[in-house]
């Protein structure tokens, strides 16, 4: 049982881990983010290439990973997304399309194949991301053996959390963010410099998603699609927790890792998912704000 | 090799595009200096053309090598390549432009079962010919399909018995991607593993492309089998072999048995997570002879990438043109069904050795091999049949070699018991 609940913890850390970043630009910003997973992907590539070139592992790729992740964020953010604040289904729309650029360039090498540029890495191939034999196999705790890498993920995924949390409560930034969440024009009113806060918060979303990226690798296959099933998850995540909070992504990852878990055990990895999505809708419906809405405007 | 073989390809198609497209400027016996078309249609798009690129570059480099070579019957061969990205249904419209539009007589293609089943009412119903290179589930009896790849008895009637005597495993836990393949591979594995005298004690399927695998490895850790026969494919297969080893379980103890996982998978995983598991295929990169070592160096040099690995359907998308060739070579004239005609009982050297696509089903005999993966990522052959073996797509419902379901005249419909 100790087992199972394990597995559960962790496929909720794995959820959190790529809804973190989208409770910030979708909750946050209400930006729905669908290259968000293309961040993730891109994070992934990130592990790849600097394993390729520099010889990294993976612990050096996660400070890597943000940092690229987080510019192309930041220049996604200049250049599109900050037309369309307030444009809901534009954002989907334009993000959706700015997605499928970015999958077709690393399929096609940024173009450059067409000049006959090959950088080994990208393209369509599937990568290989060698992982520490540190985080291979498993420990013992007491006479508990646990898996080390999803061990790993849990504790990258709390310390994120936590940092995020820090960020957005204990910082001078933090409150300009949480002010522009409650109401934008209030908050510019009262000299908050809102593009810039908002350019820098869909940064660090992205950000923690190349993060994402650099976890995923370790224990899926690296190629251009990746993301594009796991931004649903993220989503699916957010929308129960509560547009907003953090707190609600939190807890829903965890709930729906745990149930996921569990019922995976019980009967099949199928429907396991089924159940997760069935309850997601119930609570959708019967708690339309998710489960830890904010209140007031 | 100094000749740059895609080059010389494009210099080809360049030159043909260019005489159709200006009659008037080339003498007539310019224009007569013929070419054959045929159509190339693999993934070059989406989420299969991780592995369909590098059957659709083997075909690429066969024609090549066939044109340097001459050509066929003296005429150059020209590929009209088309993406089937990924999609059953862009599949069926690029395989209908190929056949109606461009007047192919054969067609090259397609990986997946989905992607062959959708092209199957065309070429049928136009009588054309399609060259499917990829081991698939059998259970197919069409006659304007030739089938390069193994059939179900030539990767388990090997697998199964040598599992169960050799390695001594008796409790089978059997997994796979929740689809025709793996479903058929399961059938016919049940039926040989009672045969043997072993059991099975689970057959569980995941979602093709899932790769959430704990809880699924979790269950084979506690379901007290003694090996796992694996029918996973595409990317899960490195989903699953990392998280097996991340849960603690070892191949030296729990051996994983694939059916699937294949060179490929074995670069994308990395190959400590498989060190010690067993495929079966009846062809593997390190088969040692000289004619493979050498089709391994031109394919790598084809492609630019002196790190590129080759695998089952590859070397089938390679040779299976070879094989079209001679069949067009014997055939009188240059139509689907002469052609068909043509390649029944066709035999080849490939890089695994001697194949020959059988007179009757057109399927193709192909030798079983069984490798263990080694630290290098590449596996080592331990057990293979002498001779190529006959293909038996209906294996699963009792065809046998003396009792043909599937014969030059079709599908014999009242041996088949559901």
């Amino acid at each position: 049982m100790l087992e199972i609940l394990f597995i559960g913890l962790s496929l909720g850390s794995i959820l959190l881990l790529v809804a973190l970043g989208l409770a910030i630009t979708y909750g946050a910003m209400g930006v729905i983010n669908m290259a968000h997973g293309e961040m993730v992907m891109i994070g992934a590539y990130v592990t790849v290439l600097s394993g390729i070139w520099l010889g990294a592992n993976i612990f050096v790729a996660i400070p890597l990973a943000f940092v690229v992740t987080a510019l192309i964020g930041l220049l996604i953010e200049r250049v599109v997304v900050r037309r369309l604040y307030g444009r809901l289904l534009d954002t989907l729309l334009a993000t959706w399309g700015i997605a499928i650029l970015i999958q077709q360039a690393v399929r096609l090498e940024f173009g450059l194949s067409f000049l006959g540029i090959h950088i080994q890495g990208l393209g369509p191939g599937l990568q290989n991301v060698s992982v520490p034999a540190v985080l291979q196999g498993t420990l013992f705790v007491g006479s508990v053996e646990i898996n080390r890498y999803r061990t790993f993920i849990i504790l990258v995924t709390a310390v994120l959390t936590a940092a995020t949390w820090f960020i957005m409560h204990r910082t001078a930034i933090g409150m300009q963010v949480r002010a522009i969440i409650r109401n934008p024009k209030m908050a510019a009113a009262c000299g908050i410099d809102v593009a810039r806060v908002n350019a820098l918060t869909f940064a660090f979303g992205s950000g923690l998603a190349g993060i994402a990226g650099v976890m995923m690798s370790g224990f899926k296959t690296v190629f251009p699609d990746m993301g594009t099933s796991m931004v649903v998850d993220g989503f699916m995540v957010v929308v129960m927790g509560g547009v907003g909070s953090l707190l609600g992504s939190v807890f829903s990852a965890g709930i729906l890792g745990e149930i996921n878990g569990v019922v995976a055990a019980g009967t099949n990895d199928i429907l396991a998912r089924a159940v997760v999505f069935g309850i997601v809708i119930l609570i959708i419906i019967l708690k339309p704000k998710g489960l830890f809405a904010l209140k007031g405007r | 090799m100094s000749v740059d073989r895609r080059k010389f390809l494009k210099g080809g198609l360049l030159a043909t595009s260019g005489a159709l497209a200006s009659p008037y400027f080339f003498s007539a016996p310019a224009q007569a200096a013929a070419t054959i078309n045929v159509g190339v249609l693999f993934s070059l798009t989406g989420g299969l053309s991780i592995v369909e690129k590098s059957l659709h570059d083997a075909t690429m480099m066969a024609i090549s090598e066939i044109n340097a070579a001459g050509g066929v019957k003296g005429m150059k061969i020209t590929a009209i390549a088309e993406d089937g990205a990924s999609d059953p249904k862009t599949y069926n419209e690029k395989a209908s432009k190929l056949v109606i539009q461009d007047r192919v007589p054969t067609v090259f293609g397609s990986y997946t079962s989905a992607s062959r089943k959708a092209v199957l009412p065309v070429f049928e119903k136009r009588n054309n010919l399609y060259f499917y290179p990829t081991y698939y589930e059998g259970f197919e009896c069409s006659r304007n399909v030739v089938y390069t790849g193994a059939v179900p008895n030539q990767q388990l009637s090997n697998f199964i018995p040598w599992i169960i005597k050799t390695l001594g495993k008796k409790k089978f836990f059997i997994v796979g991607s929740n689809y025709i393949y793996p479903r058929e591979m399961a059938k016919v594995s049940k039926i040989l593993i009672e045969k043997n005298g072993g059991e099975w004690i689970a057959d569980e399927y995941l979602e093709l492309g899932h790769s959430e695998w704990g809880s699924m490895v979790n269950k084979i850790k506690n379901s007290g089998c003694d090996v796992v026969l694996s029918n996973v494919v595409g990317d899960s297969v490195v989903a699953f072999y990392r998280e097996y080893k991340n849960q603690g379980l070892t191949h030296d103890k729990l051996p994983i048995c694939a059916t699937v996982t294949s060179e490929i998978e074995i670069a994308a995983m990395g190959p400590e997570y498989a060190v010690g598991s067993f495929t079966s295929f009846p062809y593997f990169q390190a088969i040692d002879t000289d004619r493979n070592k050498a089709f391994v160096e031109r394919y790598r040099a084809f492609v630019k990438d002196p790190k590129a690995v080759t695998h089952h359907a590859l070397e089938s998308s390679y040779f299976q043109v070879f094989l079209w060739k001679q069949a067009v070579e014997k055939a009188a004239e240059i139509t689907p069904t002469a052609i068909r005609d043509a390649v029944r009982g066709q035999e080849f050297d490939a890089p695994n050795g001697h194949v020959k696509i059988d007179a009757n089903n057109l399927h193709t005999y192909l030798t079983p091999r069984i490798a263990q993966w080694q630290a290098d990522g590449q596996g080592k052959i331990i057990d293979a049949y002498k001779e190529p073996t006959i293909p038996l797509p209906y294996v699963a419902y009792g065809e046998t070699e003396s009792n043909l379901f599937c014969t030059g005249k079709g599908l014999d419909t009242s041996k088949l018991k559901i």
